[in-house]
């Protein structure tokens, strides 16, 4: 045991000495989790806008008022003349305008109608969209409510959307479980078949193997800094998450910490297996680079929804271990589900990392021979 | 205690496929000798070494290492064997210290006796200031003496060297065989490969491959003596060429 212990403090010298090594296993998670959570949203909070209302009645100023009321909106101006709208989006702080017509309110319980007009800011378009949809919504709420009050007047009800699990539709909250699996297992397969590799290339490999050292202990000795590691990194990623974008873990804890781990072991067994397939530190980073990370991004859910993706891609999905993590971590992260929920994606994973370890132990034999 | 067998191969055989990389192997290796491995690129020494190093398993054949069958107590026979090899063995972005203390440990020495030995080691190499310094900085003679003072570190009965001293310049090499010497001295058996024929000159006895056979097996002056030749350089040129030349 204690010259286990000798091993791996050895790898982590190895870890703490390389500057590059350090920012792929924590530079990375980190810089992710705040890319995409402020760069990919689809989400809006606070966006301001400006009303120009030409008729100022009760319904009208009802409107806005409720358009502020929402987390949505703020109203950062009123306008009084058209000439102004020009101006207003100048300033870059309103993402839309709206126009009351003149007499709407009078109009609209007169005739049955009238005409808002939402102008957004189209440089944006993503925010362009969202702004004008999450309006009408807010409309079509309204009218709803003034169709309870004003009888007689009729106004068509669009069909309510309701978002379960996500309701206000942030994005965060799905890009944590797509981020934890990528770099998960990037750091795992990647690290370790790298750090095997390595040994191999350079001859130390074999000095070890003469050695007293079982195989055995020299691939734990050469996996468990990473192994604790991961799990340092999936505590920062859920921390960050929590820290910077609010985002609550509503299941377990304690499950989602021991689904990671699982999870890290077979990324573990996955770099184990490439680092016996490959000769060189490159193959191994070809390997896991090609072989992983396209597959995870585009295969695994994360993105893309595979149930619109040509067959091909639907056959092959489910053999992405990451889907399933993905999976397990929506779960527990954002429906809060127990373990109940997510028995058959665990048992999943955990045949995957179990055909990963003998795929390795035969292939390690076989050199031997 | 003289002439006592380290190591014994009784009609060794390892095949790749159909391929014969050794073919019907016989040799013995006595306590404290210096048993140089000779042979061409491709004739098989380095799958002999890596089979008696615990590394490959033989097809067929006895084989006993520090007197221990290889099949049936190869854990054994680790603790027994030293090993270094042409690719560089020690870890390069370790200090000196750290390196000896990693291998040590391996070998399950205590703490104080490596870092006695350490002390030892460095005064007797004259490198005693460069013990906190990153191997990687260190010139590579440097560095092959140390993988080798660090393969006998926990006093095996042989130690196996795939040509250690590849690549290294040509007093450094002397410096070197004065280790091996030394290590001989001390009762420690080398098994060495080499490339250079003035080394096989510093061996006790010599073996020759040739196409997974051994040629012959004799002390440098008694090779020389029966094929009548002035070096071993041209006892190996004589002898070890093989039968048919290939192309390519």
């Amino acid at each position: 045991m204690k010259r286990f212990f000798g091993f791996v403090k050895k790898e982590f010298m190895h870890i703490f000495r390389d500057v590059r090594t350090l920012i792929i296993l924590f530079g990375i998670p980190a810089a992710q989790i705040l890319i995409f959570g402020y760069a990919v949203r689809t989400d809006i909070k606070n966006a301001g806008i400006a009303v120009l209302d030409q008729s100022k009645d009760e319904i009208s100023t009802g409107l806005v008022s409720r358009l502020e009321s929402s987390e949505f909106f703020i109203l950062k101006e009123n306008l009084v003349s058209g000439d102004h709208i020009d101006r207003a989006f100048k300033k870059g702080d309103i993402k839309a305008v709206l126009i009351f017509e003149n007499g709407f309110g009078k109009r609209l319980l007169s005739e049955g109608s009238a005409r808002i007009e939402i102008i957004a800011d189209g440089s944006e378009p993503n925010v362009a969209n969202l702004v004008t949809s999450y309006t009408r919504a807010i409309i079509n709420d309204y009218m709803t409510d003034l169709n309870k009050v004003e009888a007689g007047s009729f106004i068509a009800v669009e069909p309510e959307v309701k978002m379960y699990y996500n309701p206000n539709l942030e994005s965060q909250y799905m890009f944590v479980p797509g981020v934890m699996t990528i770099i998960l297992v990037l750091i795992c397969a990647l690290m370790t078949s790298v750090a095997i590799t390595r040994e191999k290339e350079f001859g130390t490999m074999e000095v070890l193997l003469v050695s007293p050292l079982k195989p055995l202990q020299i691939i734990l000795g050469k996996v468990t800094p990473y192994f604790i590691l991961s799990l340092i990194d999936v505590i920062v990623v859920l921390f960050l998450s929590w820290l910077v974008f609010d985002i609550p873990i509503k299941g377990s804890l304690v499950l989602l910490m021991l689904e990671s781990m699982l999870y890290i072991m077979l990324g573990l067994s996955l770099g184990i297996m490439i680092s016996t397939l490959s000769k060189t530190m490159q193959q191994a980073i070809f390997i896991s680079l090609l072989g992983l990370m396209l597959p995870t991004i585009i295969l695994s859910g994360f993105i893309f929804p595979v149930e619109y993706m040509p067959w091909i891609y639907r056959v092959l999905s489910p053999v992405i271990p990451p889907r399933w993590f993905i999976i397990i971590v929506k779960d527990i992260m954002i429906k809060g589900t127990g373990f109940t929920f997510v028995w058959k994606e665990t048992l999943i994973l955990i045949f995957m990392t179990l055909v990963f370890i003998i795929i390795s132990t035969m292939t390690f034999k076989k050199r031997l021979e | 205690m003289i002439n006592e067998k380290v190591i014994e191969v009784k009609d060794l055989v390892k095949k790749f496929g159909s391929f014969v990389a050794n073919d019907n192997l016989t040799f013995d290796v006595y306590r404290g000798e210096i048993f140089g491995f000779l042979g061409a690129n491709g004739a098989g020494k380095t799958t002999t070494l890596r089979i008696l190093s615990g590394l490959s398993k033989p097809t067929s054949g006895d084989v006993r290492v520090a007197g221990f069958d290889i099949y049936r107590h190869a854990e054994r026979v680790k603790r027994h064997i030293g090993y270094m090899c042409q690719k560089f063995s020690l870890y390069e972005d370790l200090t000196v210290a750290e390196n000896i203390m990693l291998y040590g440990g391996i070998y399950g020495l205590p703490k104080k006796l490596i870092e006695g030995k350490t002390t030892e080691l460095l005064e007797s190499m004259d490198f005693t200031a460069y013990r906190k310094r990153i191997i990687g900085d260190l010139p590579l003679g440097m560095r092959q003496k140390l993988a080798f003072a660090v393969a006998i570190l926990h006093d095996p009965d042989i130690v196996f060297l795939d040509e250690p001293t590849g690549g290294v310049d040509p007093i450094t090499r002397r410096q070197f065989w004065e280790m091996i010497y030394k290590a001989s001295a001390d009762g420690i058996t080398v098994f060495v490969t080499t490339h250079y024929m003035d080394e096989a000159e510093y061996c006790d006895r010599v073996s020759i491959m040739s196409e997974g056979r051994i040629v012959d097996i004799d002390s440098p002056a008694g090779l020389k003596d029966k094929y009548r030749c002035a070096t071993v350089q041209d006892v190996f040129v004589k002898i070890a060429r093989p039968s048919n030349n290939k192309t390519g």
